[in-house]
């Protein structure tokens, strides 16, 4: 099907290991570069479908912008009291998917995990699209989207600052941030490759735009030590990153004084929960990608295996924060606090609110078992159902928390609109569109690094390494 | 130019007007076709927004001349056009400062019954109405209705021109045609004139000098507003015309039939006043009425009530007879009502009897006559007859029971005696009950004629509509409750070359050219003595003609003779919408987005039922049931209303209407459709559920306060003697104790520290104050989807709470502006500081910095903050004459921008210029807010918190005041009195705790 695969037509046997047994630096790159390098006539025919679907639902994106922009904010089902609705939800449901991205990459690499080489790199594209439909949420969702830059602290002529002890002011330096550190990051780790990409370019234009990004990489061991120097700093300074980002959105939160909001937990508990939504989304992703490109020799169960254990214990964090969250509204003794939690659990909503607990904590249970952990297409379908579930954790949170606040008078209800969902699923057309450019435009696995992974196998894994390649090849024999 | 039919009769019409352009520029021009509209808007937009027509700059400065001259009102009259020029001011006019408004008196009129108020005049441009003080049916307040009327004057659904069977005429051809109309008439026979109840003395003048002129014409009276029952049941007790005034604040002891006396009906503003007064409480040594109340649907006058208890009307109409023999007034015989236990019966009888000349019975207008002759006979037997009840001539010109009359008019009309008919302000044709067909009368009349501010249903039906000029544009007069008179002085020249009621009487008089100042002016020179010009001027000024209440009547009252209504089992009371009244103000976009007091419903009326009813009935709100009574029927949705009487319906008429306006057609169901004219009181009415339903929209879900709403202590409410228990600290007030602990010191507040108080024992939840808001704060109306989705921009609304049983409820009104925090949650969660703490405590909302994150919002805990989710506003681009009703000291908004409560800063602001100007502080009083000013009870009290000696600082010292919220350690600048009621200290069961 995909270009590499077609070459590779021996039967293939999923491995464990971080690569499979006996790659060589050539075969990495014929697996991972020469679909990217391939001519516009041999792109295949799912990418074109894929694309095609994705691009049609961008346009959906770009409507619903114009609609939003024209009409106002109105068009969504937003109200008093529920005054940030679905757009928030969706916000934060793409920050969180944002996190794991940074996690694999800055975090793995600090602590030397080789195993992230072959995840790293969509996982952090992934990242940086997520950022971009989540950082584009605050301002459309704002009721003036023109004035937006009244956030940032820039001299001008009214003489005001922001307001800096507003959370939301906190949170536009923070996605800022965010966003700004990710793409550096993620570029400087794309160089190696780029230039391997120069290289092997067969036409002039691939070897122009690689060439100019690839910034003259002549792969010298100065380059490389300087590359490497470069690489471990940003991955230090993007670490707590992944921390403060979602830290700071879950500030919006705590630091108001709503029921269901005003909880000093929601830092830590956020973070999980977005690094629980970040590794569902990574294994949305990689599971079929690796299919699609033929990379299971590279992205191994090992990693799925990996993914998966992290996001059964990020979940498990989560779950532990519901319970904490009921805990304490019965424990303050406060009326609205208890009354709160009463109304997620038995009130109008109180659906969405167990159907969370099934998505986010009865449904990652099997993780606990290897044999689920290493069933690929059981992990997406286990994903996509944490995906929903984060989906909804943030409805309970928000929505239904600003349904029935303080005084009763000004319960009401909240029903989304058409507009609300077609930003949101317009927003997924956004993602997969960059997705998809991205996957036919730069290497989705860093071949640089797998190629050190490569080399340490060879080098480092001997024994293990002669024993796994008889097992290999062993057991690649029709039985 | 255009494909469309240029209508060449119309032209003519409108040059013949005068009211084109001198020099026209096209065909197109003067048809007025929508593409010389767009040339004109793309070429010349000033000249075509906002008003089309006769409305235009000049006016406004004839109008500064006219309103500078109280006496001269020349300027009125508007000179001829090819004469006019425009000039700038010589001279400053002495009374004009541009950007500061005067102020008018004048009247709005009820029933024909005035209420006094002051037009407030932005360079000739009226904007709000205020309660005139000086009028004894105001007193400085006024109701919700009053607070909308301006924006009626600018509606552009209007009628603009004079119609001859739809097509546009001129007022040439109409009085031309109405006096060659009445020269066939010898003797004026077959002349028919309906007007509504008129009250003017210079209107009834001229009636009379018409039927003077023309003897066998005759007069009919008919207006759904006027309580015929209180006409006939004077008549029945005391066989003459009288009208009873009532001294609620000389009354300890009040019990009130089916009567919402503090909201509805003539005097009802006079009646909160005093009732308030004798009911207000700051300490627990001050003094508390009783209030007992019976009736049907929830009132504003018994959400105050001690003891209320829900009847169906023939039980109240009994309970009145059973109360009489009890108390030895003559009655017919009547079992006391289950439903009325024994104890209470006995409980009342005995309050009562001890509050002989100091207690007061009141009946309302929708119990027949019988129980009003009843209700003067208690009042009698009780002593109370010259203490706290007397008796006066009636301000009607001629009282009349209009239903009758009515009826009269149609059997003339459908024998064909009526030859030629006038209708005067009246709109028959839907508001006629359903039983006279007053459409298909109307028929066999071959002259008609009709007077009003809209082309509506009766304009439809007629052969000539002429526009009325509304009463901010014309002269004119009217009498109140207790027969004061009011000569009511236009603000501004007519919009749509309207015409007053006394102009038309000019024409019918035979001068078609008539000019209302001259008609008013001529007509009280005639009943002054003394100097004239003094009279005039000082009556003019003041609003109100001193020395002209009426007269008072020495009655005796026959013994009642006769009988009951009969009871049935269910009874349809057919009730005068809140907001809309009979159904006059269906286009006035404010009042029909005004959420109903008890149910928070707009945009909408229902049969209002019992919750035992719904369940018998297998009903819930919203589902649709068919009403059939008197052979008619109609499709209601329901509401299911705690505290309605079982065994009857209470649906709101003024609804259904086929010709509004954009506004109001087809808005709600048309209850006159099951009104039957010879039915005094209730009819009876049968039931049927059907599978349709309907979208009602409510601004509040409700929710009991049993339960979660109880633990939060947003309502505090006690009884008198529990607060005489615990005099300084009463347990009810404050049932927690919360901390204050800041690790910051207080800001001082050097010069003035705002706050207000909101007295829930006299809160009637009548949303004066909502209304009164609206218009002083450009508050624009969002429509009922809106309204559905939680849209609505109200920045003070009246919560109502219910405590108790579905079956018998206690209902809590509880005004809620923004509480301007002092330490307010919005503000530091504003990223762009756009809601901010001013140096007066102000909790103040800087429009222009607002980049809408809503976020103040989520941390408001009052929820007070209103967002512009969409443009409501009107901008100037697309603006209609609406737009003219805004008050220019406040901006309006524009989408995407959060607004709220500003405790009127417009009006602090003005007066900190007016004291710095004189180099003193703003005196106690001096800064009114627009709800402060409206409310009929007072309970609304504002001022400096600095000033020890100010009113507010000395409410707040009430042991009743309380924070709302409390615990949140916001510390609002509103406060509420907990209410406080009164029950019988014989009756075991104190209502008024929880």
């Amino acid at each position: 099907m995909a270009v590499a695969a077609g070459k590779r037509k021996a039967p293939f046997k999923e491995t464990n290991r971080v690569i499979r047994p006996g790659e060589t630096y050539g075969g990495i790159d014929d697996a991972v570069l020469t679909p990217v390098l391939a001519p516009l006539a041999k792109t295949p025919m799912w990418w074109w479908i894929g694309f095609t679907i994705s691009a049609a639902v961008l346009l959906v994106y770009l409507v619903s912008v114009v609609k939003l922009i024209t009409t106002g904010i109105g068009i969504f089902g937003n109200n008093i009291p529920v005054a940030w609705g679905m757009p928030i939800i969706n916000f934060v449901w793409w920050i969180g998917i944002g996190h794991a991205g940074t996690l694999i990459s800055a975090a793995l690499l600090l602590f030397r995990q080789p195993w992230r080489t072959t995840v790293n790199r969509f996982a952090e594209a992934m990242t940086i699209f997520a950022v971009v439909c989540a950082g584009l949420y605050p301002i459309l969702h704002l009721g003036r989207p023109w004035v937006f830059y009244w956030l940032v602290p820039y001299p001008n002529t009214f003489g005001l600052w922001p307001q800096f002890r507003s959370p939301l002011d906190w949170d536009f330096f923070a996605i800022g941030t965010y966003f700004t550190i990710s793409a550096v990051f993620w570029f400087i780790g794309l160089i190696p490759d780029l230039a391997t990409l120069r290289d092997r370019s067969k036409t002039k234009v691939q070897q122009l735009l690689y060439g100019i990004l690839a910034l003259g990489w002549n792969g010298s061991a100065k380059a490389w030590q300087r590359y490497q120097r470069a690489y471990l700093l940003l991955a230090a300074v993007s670490f707590p990153l992944v921390l403060s980002v979602h830290s700071t959105i879950a500030m919006d939160f705590a630091a108001a004084q709503l029921p269901g909001w005003n909880n000093t937990i929601m830092p830590p508990y956020f973070v999980a929960g977005a690094v629980f939504a970040g590794f569902a989304m990574v294994l949305i992703l990689a599971v079929p990608l690796r299919k699609a490109f033929g990379l299971e020799h590279l992205v191994t169960l090992r990693h799925l295996d990996n993914a998966s254990k992290l996001m059964l214990a990020t979940g498990m964090i989560v779950v532990y924060g519901y319970f904490i969250e009921i805990f304490t509204a019965w424990y303050s003794g406060v009326e609205f606090e208890r009354y709160m939690i009463w109304n997620r659990m038995f009130g109008d909503h109180a659906v969405f609110f167990w159907a969370l607990i099934f998505c986010n904590f009865v449904a990652i249970q099997p993780l606990w078992f290897r044999k689920v952990r290493q069933s690929p297409w059981a992990l997406f379908f286990i994903a996509i159902i944490v995906s929903v579930g984060m989906w909804l954790e943030r409805f309970v949170i928000f929505v239904v928390s600003l349904t029935k606040d303080f005084l009763i008078s000004s319960w009401a209800d909240y029903v989304s609109t058409v507009w609300d969902w077609s930003l949101f699923i317009g927003s997924l057309g956004l993602f997969s569109t960059l997705f998809f450019l991205f996957i036919r435009l730069l290497p989705s696995i860093a071949t640089a690094e797998t190629k050190e992974t490569a080399y340490h196998d060879h080098h480092h894994g001997s024994d293990a390494f002669e024993h796994a390649r008889m097992e290999y090849f062993h057991a690649e024999e029709p039985a | 130019m255009s494909d469309a039919q240029i209508d060449f009769t119309d032209i003519r019409a409108k040059l013949a007007k005068h009211e084109g352009p001198d020099y026209w520029r096209s065909i197109d021009q003067l048809a007025e076709t929508e593409e010389f509209k767009l040339f004109l808007q793309r070429e010349f937009p000033r000249q075509a927004a906002p008003l089309e027509g006769s409305f235009e700059r000049r006016d406004f400065l004839k109008l500064l001349g006219a309103s500078m001259a109280l006496a001269g009102l020349s300027a009125c009259a508007r000179p001829p056009l090819a004469h006019e020029k425009i000039v700038p001011y010589v001279k400053q006019p002495e009374q004009i400062t541009p950007g500061r408004p005067l102020y008018f008196a004048t009247a709005v009129t009820y029933a024909g019954y005035a209420e006094g108020v002051l037009a407030e005049s932005h360079q000739g441009r009226p904007t709000k109405l205020e309660g005139n003080p000086d009028h004894p049916a105001s007193l400085g307040a006024t109701g919700a209705i009053t607070q909308a009327q301006v924006l009626t004057l600018y509606d552009p659904d209007r009628a603009q021109e004079v119609l001859q069977k739809g097509q546009p005429s001129t007022w040439d051809d109409f009085t031309s045609a109405l006096s060659g109309t009445l020269a066939g008439l010898p003797g004026g026979d077959g002349f028919a004139l309906l007007t509504e109840n008129v009250t003017s003395p210079t209107l009834a003048s001229q009636i009379s000098d018409f039927l003077g002129q023309h003897p066998r014409a005759r007069w009919f009276q008919y207006d759904p507003v006027h309580p015929d029952n209180v006409v006939a049941g004077a008549r029945l007790a005391f066989g003459q015309d009288v009208t009873a005034v009532y001294d609620f604040r000389a009354a300890d002891v009040v019990v009130a039939l089916d009567s919402d006396f503090l909201d509805a009906g003539p005097g009802s503003l006079a009646h909160s006043r005093a009732f308030a007064d004798a009911r207000r409480l700051r300490r627990a040594t001050d003094t508390m009425n009783r209030l007992y109340a019976f009736e049907t649907a929830p009132t504003h006058s018994a959400s105050l009530a001690d003891h209320r208890v829900a009847l169906k009307p023939s039980d109240v109409s009994a309970l009145a007879a059973a109360l009489a023999a009890a108390i030895g007034a003559s009655a017919p015989t009547a079992q006391r009502p289950a439903a009325v236990s024994q104890a209470l019966f006995d409980a009342l009888v005995a309050d009562l009897e001890a509050s002989r000349g100091r207690s007061l019975v009141v009946v309302g207008p929708d119990q027949p006559p019988v129980v009003h002759a009843i209700g003067h006979a208690l009042n009698a037997a009780l002593g109370n007859v010259g203490a706290t009840v007397s008796y006066v001539r009636p301000a009607a010109a001629r009282p009349a029971i209009h239903r009758e009359e009515l009826a009269e008019l149609v059997g003339l009309m459908n024998d064909g005696s009526v030859k030629a008919l006038v209708v005067l302000g009246a709109n028959p044709v839907y508001t006629a009950p359903a039983s006279l067909d007053f459409a298909g009368a109307l028929a066999k009349v071959p002259f008609s004629a009709k007077l009003g501010l809209y082309h509506d249903e009766t304009a439809d039906a007629v052969t000539w509509s002429v526009p009325e000029s509304h009463f901010l544009e014309a002269w004119g007069d009217a009498r109140a409750f207790d027969g004061t008179a009011t000569i009511r002085q236009p603000l501004i020249l007519p919009f749509y070359a309207g015409k007053s009621e006394i102009e038309l009487l000019g024409a019918l008089l035979g001068n078609p050219s008539t000019a209302g100042y001259d008609v008013v002016r001529n007509y009280w020179r005639a009943n002054v003595t003394g100097s004239f010009d003094d009279f005039w001027r000082e009556s003019v000024y003041r609003g109100a003609v001193a020395g002209s209440s009426s007269p008072a009547v020495s009655v005796s009252a026959a013994p009642v003779a006769e009988a009951l209504p009969a009871a049935s089992n269910f009874e349809l009371k057919l009730v005068l919408d809140d907001s809309l009244l009979d159904g006059r103000f269906a286009n006035n976009g404010w009042l029909q987005e005004l959420p109903k007091a008890f149910s928070n419903l707009t945009w909408d009326n229902a049969a209002v039922i019992a919750p035992t009813t719904a369940e018998s009935l297998g009903v819930k709100t919203g589902d649709v049931v068919k009403l059939t009574s008197g052979g008619k029927d109609l499709s209601a949705p329901v509401w299911v209303q705690p505290g309605h009487a079982v065994g009857a319906i209470s649906l709101a008429l003024g609804y259904g209407r086929a010709r509004a306006g954009k506004v109001g057609t087809g808005v709600g169901v048309n209850a006159y459709k099951l009104l039957d004219h010879t039915a005094a009181g209730a009819q009876a009415v049968t039931v049927a559920k059907t599978n349709d339903s309907h979208a009602l929209v409510s601004t509040q879900t409700h929710h009991s306060l049993e339960g979660t709403g109880e633990a939060r202590h947003i309502v505090r409410s006690g009884t008198l003697s529990e607060f005489r228990a615990a005099p300084d600290h009463p347990h009810f007030v404050h049932p927690v104790a919360h901390h204050e602990a800041d690790l910051y010191p207080d800001f001082e507040y050097k010069g003035y520290r705002w706050g207000m108080v909101i007295d829930q024992t006299v809160c009637t939840g009548c949303n004066a104050c909502v209304v009164a808001c609206q218009s002083e704060n450009n508050i624009p109306i969002v429509g009922k989807a809106e309204v559905a989705r939680g849209r609505e921009m109200h920045w003070i609304r009246v919560d109502n709470y219910y405590s108790g049983s579905l079956d018998d409820p206690q209902f809590f009104h509880q005004p809620m502006p923004c509480q301007q925090c002092e330490k307010a949650p919005c503000e530091p969660v504003c990223p762009v500081g756009a809601t901010v703490h001013d140096s007066e405590g102000l909790n103040v909302m800087v429009y222009n910095r607002c980049v809408g994150t809503r976020y103040c919002s989520n941390n408001c805990p009052y929820k007070v903050r209103r967002f512009n989710w969409l443009q409501y506003a009107e901008l100037a681009t697309d603006a209609t004459a609406l737009s003219l009703a805004n008050n220019p000291d406040v901006t309006v908004r524009s989408r995407g921008v959060m607004e709220k409560c500003t405790y009127c800063t417009q009006r602090i602001a003005t007066a900190r210029i007016d004291a710095s100007v004189e180099d003193r502080k703003i005196r106690d009083g001096e800064v009114v807010t627009a709800c402060q000013a409206a409310c009929p009870t007072q309970a609304i009290v504002f001022g400096d918190l600095n000033d020890p000696t100010s009113q507010v600082t000395a409410v707040k010292a009430s042991p009743l005041n309380y924070w709302m919220l409390e615990e949140l350690q916001t510390f609002p600048r509103t406060t509420y009195l907990a209410k406080v009621k009164n029950p019988n200290p014989a009756l075991a069961s104190a209502e008024g705790s929880h």
